[in-house]
């Protein structure tokens, strides 16, 4: 029953697929997260308030709605915009772009939220004496704002990783040659679902101790208190 | 856009919508029926209890619901056991299999949920029950659990809420909730836009119809931990 009949190297091949969309996305969610954040608490109208559309939106619709809205549907919108600039060929729109991109401004909105509780808690006084100093917008952010913000964002930081980790497993959906499609094909060929899609869990159970593991660690050098400890 | 392909196709639509609600709502009870138990092992003095809570619980938040869903579905027909016994009635529906699969995964974290509502429960109240006399079942029964479920229901809502949305993978086993419905849809006039924003647009109203239920119980049972109006 446990015989990978010789998939094993496929399957860990999907799963570095997996850790690239994953870690990708998160670079753009930390981006967009932080965008928005800074928009949410932004004295800008215009900014508060499509920062506000912006994580209501995409928080009241599933994931996997939303990723097959931006690969179908985007392949359709590239396409006519291109007919209507005069451009005949097909163009298609990668899976693995599709994915990094719904994945990481998915988990922006989630982001903004836990960002904004972050900004939220540094004492506004810190961030004056920062700018009486003389120090730029970008350095108060830099040596003020990003270093005490990280300790309080942490947590939710650490939760929101590890649930896009387990969103990426939907990328499989629309094509994209992940761990969960290299197993639906060996599964198909071997006609042995179970033994792979139970490899499938274990691996993502590998990812996620592992990222709860390092994560507790750098909680603990964001927090001084506990540094050393 | 052109939306009346699927204006002409709405029943679909409505079938999904039925579907989900549907399997959420039986998910979500089932799931709070094998909760309270798990959190009450979980947070048990027993090694015996607590660690097989504890690992059932890490199992099934470590793996993403898509995949838990593939084991059940498409895995447990490898395993001759099942295939052999009267289970087997139940695992080759896709709708079974889909309601299972939910339960297992919901049952999980609203067991973690409630395990931090019971441990916060304040000392005072535990204490003065014991002064009365209550028994230990009487106490879990008349304080402990009311009070904790009061405490979960911020954290639960959220919880509901991602079932409702993680609920959409039933659509991939060939089921036709809202995602099924738009799946289809999107596979006869080939329009993924109109097909996928009506979808969205269903789950959007659902999801508030949730936020708004949650946010009238949270005003009816934690009134009074309410900060008084200034």
């Amino acid at each position: 029953m446990f015989n990978l009949e010789g998939y094993l190297p496929t399957i860990l091949e999907g799963s570095i697929i997996t850790l690239q969309i994953a870690l990708l996305s998160l670079a753009l969610a930390l981006v967009l997260g932080i965008l928005g954040a800074l928009g949410k608490l932004s004295r800008n109208v215009i900014a508060r308030k499509s920062a506000e559309i912006y994580t209501t939106l995409i928080r009241s619709v599933p994931d996997l709605i939303l990723m097959l809205l931006i690969y179908f549907g985007g392949q359709v919108l590239v396409n006519d915009l291109a007919y209507k600039l005069g451009y005949d060929d097909y163009i298609e729109i990668s899976p693995f772009a599709a994915g990094v991109i719904t994945i990481g401004f998915i988990f922006g909105a989630y982001l903004t939220e836990t960002f904004r509780g972050g900004i939220l808690a540094v004492p506004q006084g810190q961030l004056e004496a920062g700018r009486a100093f003389g120090m730029s917008p970008i350095k108060v952010f830099r040596r003020i704002l990003f270093p005490q913000m990280m300790r309080h964002a942490l947590p939710g930081l650490t939760n929101n990783w590890l649930v896009l980790l387990k969103t990426t497993a939907l990328v499989s959906i629309i094509g994209l040659d992940d761990l969960v499609r290299k197993a639906n094909m060996a599964a198909g060929v071997t006609q042995k679902p179970f033994t792979f899609y139970l490899l499938v869990g274990v691996i993502f159970l590998v990812f996620t101790s592992i990222s709860t593991l390092l994560l507790k660690r750098l909680e603990n050098h964001y927090n001084p208190e506990r540094r050393g400890h | 856009m052109d939306f009346t392909p699927v204006i002409e196709n709405i029943d679909f639509y409505w079938q999904g919508l039925f579907t989900t609600i549907q399997l959420v709502s039986a998910a979500l009870i089932l799931g709070l029926m094998l909760a309270i138990p798990l959190a009450l092992m979980r947070g048990s003095q027993h090694a015996y209890l607590r660690f097989p809570a504890w690992f059932y619980i890490y199992i099934i938040r470590g793996t993403p619901l898509l995949v838990q869903l593939y084991i059940i579905y498409y895995g447990f027909g490898q395993v001759e056991s099942i295939k052999a016994s009267w289970l087997w009635a139940f695992f080759k529906e896709a709708y079974w299999c889909a309601l299972f699969a939910f339960t297992l995964n919901t049952a999980a974290y609203t067991a973690e949920i409630l395990r931090g509502a019971i441990e916060t429960t304040p000392k005072g109240e535990l204490e003065a029950a014991k002064a009365f006399g209550m028994s230990k079942n009487m106490i879990y029964r008349r304080i402990l659990l009311p009070s904790a479920f009061r405490r979960a229901l911020p954290a639960y809502s959220n919880e509901v809420i991602f079932l409702l949305h993680g609920s959409a993978v039933a659509g991939v086993i060939t089921l036709v909730d809202i995602t099924g419905a738009a799946r289809i849809v999107n596979a006869r006039f080939y329009n993924p836009f109109e097909a996928f924003i009506v979808a969205a647009l269903f789950y959007m109203a659902l999801t508030f119809c949730f936020i708004w239920l949650f946010k009238r119980l949270e005003k009816r049972y934690l009134s009074h931990l309410q900060k008084p109006a200034q």
